[in-house]
């Protein structure tokens, strides 16, 4: 639906995009990450024309980005705002009919989605009365009131209280559903797991790594795992098969974190403490996406 | 298009629905003719507001026996006494002052506080006229013979134009410039940096970026200028209409005012049986003549050119104001961007003031005419005195509609750049990087 294409960005002092290449399947959540400073906001910027690229090209559906397609995207920047001294319905209406809904159309989709998220007493209040969780769900809003194709959404989850981003995780989730392709951008590993289905991950202007979730962990697996036992502490020094990175005692028995060594298998580590000991549990380690975040950026360092 | 439409709509109306504005476009008529009111009621009204004084006169020339009349709220009141006893009593004796005239006539006048100007002046008129009657008889000159013969010579000033020769009526033209130019000044400011608080105020509130997703950020600026204008331009209206019915209302009290003082002036000038030279120019006829100053400048012509210049004055000053909010995190740093944009304004005012009021078609005048960021004023004051060629009307024009579409394309550069740069803090250098920036 997306496809980035060789994005260059300049600025003055620095390349904030190098040769960015990017594609982005239909009806997916997409996550796009980096450490701060990555180009992770330049980026976006692009994809919502407000700055354009120095080379390279930007497709939206196989058609050249261009003014048409602004009102099918709907952007929640990482920097939340709204007019301070506006009252929050006629703000939204704005906002909507900027996107090209018109009045009639903007007050209905407002109205469904203030009373969806139980806001609708507070359509009358001015921003500044409001609480910021209060302000963050009314941005959302403006963010999806004119049913975008595309949603680009830049830590949607901070200043929410848990009860708040859960329930905003499953509006932006039933959107997918509907159809919406979601570019989102965080830094909290665990939420890009629970939600994305690919990546690509920027540091230093360029791109180190793109894929889906799945298959990024799976290449990042190095053959560790976990092994429980029982009783007492068994004798690992004697040629084992594998290297241990960790020992603890359990309330049963003991916990090893351990590295099976080149050219051995699995089956080799069974057979290796069958008679040793009585295993209860043995378990593959696939890294999070917080380590291969974390392993990806620094080996690039 | 439509997008730009909504913007100035959003502009409007969130500054006209404002207590403030509603505030102030009702408070300054109100006040201003109030302040007219009461500066002519105080002028028409300043020999009554004062008590009434009581002089005690100690006469020892004989010229002014009885021949001084209460007028002015002064009453005079003669006595035969010794100059030094009455001197001496004075301040038992109950009177406000004393005035002493010397067979010398080198008249005193005694007070217990320091003798008023408004007092002193009076009687010095009184007493002079008195005396200059007693000179002139005494020289055996008619009195209506001199003052054929000191009637003074009026220099009318005249203007060739194609229908025959007219009255200049210099002063009105003075009074319109002036006014016309200090309405373009002050609005300029006015409104500019209402355009400039406006974008501080959405890159404050961090709006700025979802709005730019959605719109141009040259239509986010262009739709805020236009929208302040037609705010400033609905002040303006509101304002002219106010003041006529207001001034019209305060205007006929005030007119009665000046009916009461000229009947006290002839009054006096009939007490005094003489008549003061060239002291008779009627109000009414005074009135008259300034409504027919007023309505020898081309009111079409000139209305016109007032708001083309006030109209591309604002555009091409709030587009800097504009650019300068988007440099800047707060309204306290606008300080270091403010002076190159205010001092053009300054400049052109003072020197409105004086040099070009005065030689309204000197060389220096119509350059200031022709340069756009000062020719809103400079060219408003040539304008009501006429005789402004149309070439330099229409190049100044043109000068002026091209340095708005040049000023705006450069301070839209700044302004796309400004609006998403945040805890830096800009430089001239940097608002030219900016500038050079690609899309």
């Amino acid at each position: 639906m997306l496809s980035i294409r060789h994005i260059v960005k300049q600025y003055a002092n620095h390349r904030a995009l190098d040769d960015v290449s990017i594609e982005i399947e239909q009806g997916k959540v997409f996550g796009l990450l980096g450490p701060n400073g990555a180009g992770k906001t330049s980026l976006i910027r692009i994809i919502n024309q407000i700055t354009g690229p120095d080379s390279g090209e930007v497709l939206f559906n196989g058609q050249k980005l261009d003014q048409s397609h602004i009102s099918r995207i709907g952007y929640l920047p990482e920097e939340r705002g709204l007019y301070k001294k506006m009252e929050i319905g006629e703000q939204i209406l704005y906002l909507a009919q900027l996107k090209g809904l018109s009045l009639q159309e903007a007050r209905k989709r407002a109205k469904y989605w203030f009373q969806k998220l139980e806001i609708e007493s507070w359509w009358n209040k001015k921003i500044e009365e409001l609480s910021k969780g209060m302000q963050q769900k009314a941005q959302f809003v403006a963010t999806v009131i004119h049913e975008p194709d595309l949603l680009i959404l830049d830590e949607p989850f901070t200043g929410f209280d848990p009860v708040n981003a859960e329930i905003i995780k499953n509006e932006i989730l039933e959107l997918n559903k509907k159809g919406a392709t979601v570019i989102f951008s965080t830094h909290r590993m665990e939420s890009v797991e629970e939600l994305c289905d690919s990546i690509a991950l920027l540091n230093l202007s360029k791109k180190i790594l793109d894929g889906k979730v799945k298959t990024i962990r799976n290449a990042y697996r190095n053959g560790t795992y976990i092994l429980e036992y029982e009783g007492e502490k068994a004798d690992t020094s004697a040629s084992a098969p594998f290297e241990v990175l960790s020992e603890a005692a359990t309330d049963e028995g003991y916990q090893l974190k351990l590295r099976i060594n080149a050219g051995s298998k699995v089956n080799d580590v069974l057979q290796y403490m069958l008679p040793r000991t009585a295993i209860s549990k043995l378990e593959e380690v696939i890294p999070t996406m917080n380590e291969v975040f974390i392993q990806t950026v620094s080996k690039a360092k | 298009m439509h997008k730009i439409i909504l913007i100035i709509k959003r502009e409007y109306f969130t500054r006209v629905k404002k207590k403030s504005f509603l505030l102030v476009t009702f408070l300054v008529p109100v006040l201003f003719i109030g302040m007219m009111a009461l500066i002519g009621y105080v002028a028409v009204k300043q020999n009554e507001m004062g008590d009434k004084k009581k002089i005690e006169v100690i006469d020892e020339s004989g010229w002014f026996a009885n021949k001084l009349n209460a007028a002015n709220n002064i009453e005079y009141v003669y006595k035969q006494e010794d100059p030094a006893a009455a001197k001496k009593n004075f301040l038992n004796a109950g009177y406000d002052y004393l005035l002493y005239i010397p067979a010398s006539l080198n008249a005193q006048l005694i007070s217990e506080n320091k003798p008023s100007t408004g007092v002193t002046n009076n009687v010095e008129s009184a007493l002079n006229a008195i005396a200059q009657a007693r000179r002139l008889a005494d020289a055996h000159i008619d009195s209506a013979v001199l003052a054929s013969a000191q009637k003074g010579i009026d220099v009318q000033g005249l203007q060739m134009t194609e229908s025959g020769i007219k009255n200049a009526h210099v002063y009105a033209s003075y009074g319109v410039g002036l006014v016309c130019a200090f309405l373009i000044y002050f609005s300029l400011f006015l409104y500019g940096t209402q355009v400039m608080r406006g974008v501080i105020e959405e890159k404050v509130s961090r709006i700025i970026e979802v709005i730019i997703s959605s719109v141009k950020p040259f239509q986010l600026m262009l739709g805020k200028i236009i929208g302040v204008g037609l705010v400033g331009l609905t002040q303006f209206i509101m304002w002219i209409a106010l003041t006529l019915t207001l001034s019209t209302v305060v205007g006929s009290l005030v007119q009665k005012g000046v009916k009461v003082r000229t009947e006290q002036a002839t009054q006096m000038q009939k007490a005094m049986g003489q008549q003061t030279p060239k002291a008779d120019v009627h109000p009414d006829n005074m009135m008259g003549s300034i409504m027919e100053e007023v309505e020898s400048i081309p009111v079409v012509y000139t209305v016109s050119c007032f708001l083309f210049y006030f109209l591309f004055g604002y555009l091409i000053y709030s587009a800097l104001f504009a650019a300068v909010g988007s440099a800047v995190d707060s309204e306290t740093e606008t300080q270091q961007f403010m002076l190159p944009i205010t001092l053009p304004l300054i400049f052109t005012f003072a020197l409105s003031q004086s040099v070009i009021v005065n030689n309204p078609d000197s060389t220096f005048s119509v350059w200031l005419s022709m340069i756009p960021f000062t020719s809103p004023i400079a060219m408003m004051i040539r304008i009501p005195f006429g005789g402004v060629p149309a070439w330099q009307l229409g190049l100044s024009m043109l000068l002026l509609v091209l340095g708005f579409l040049f000023t705006t394309w450069v301070a839209g550069r700044i302004y796309r750049v400004g609006i998403l740069m945040y805890g830096k803090k800009a430089t001239y250098k940097e608002l030219a990087k900016w500038f050079f920036y690609s899309e």
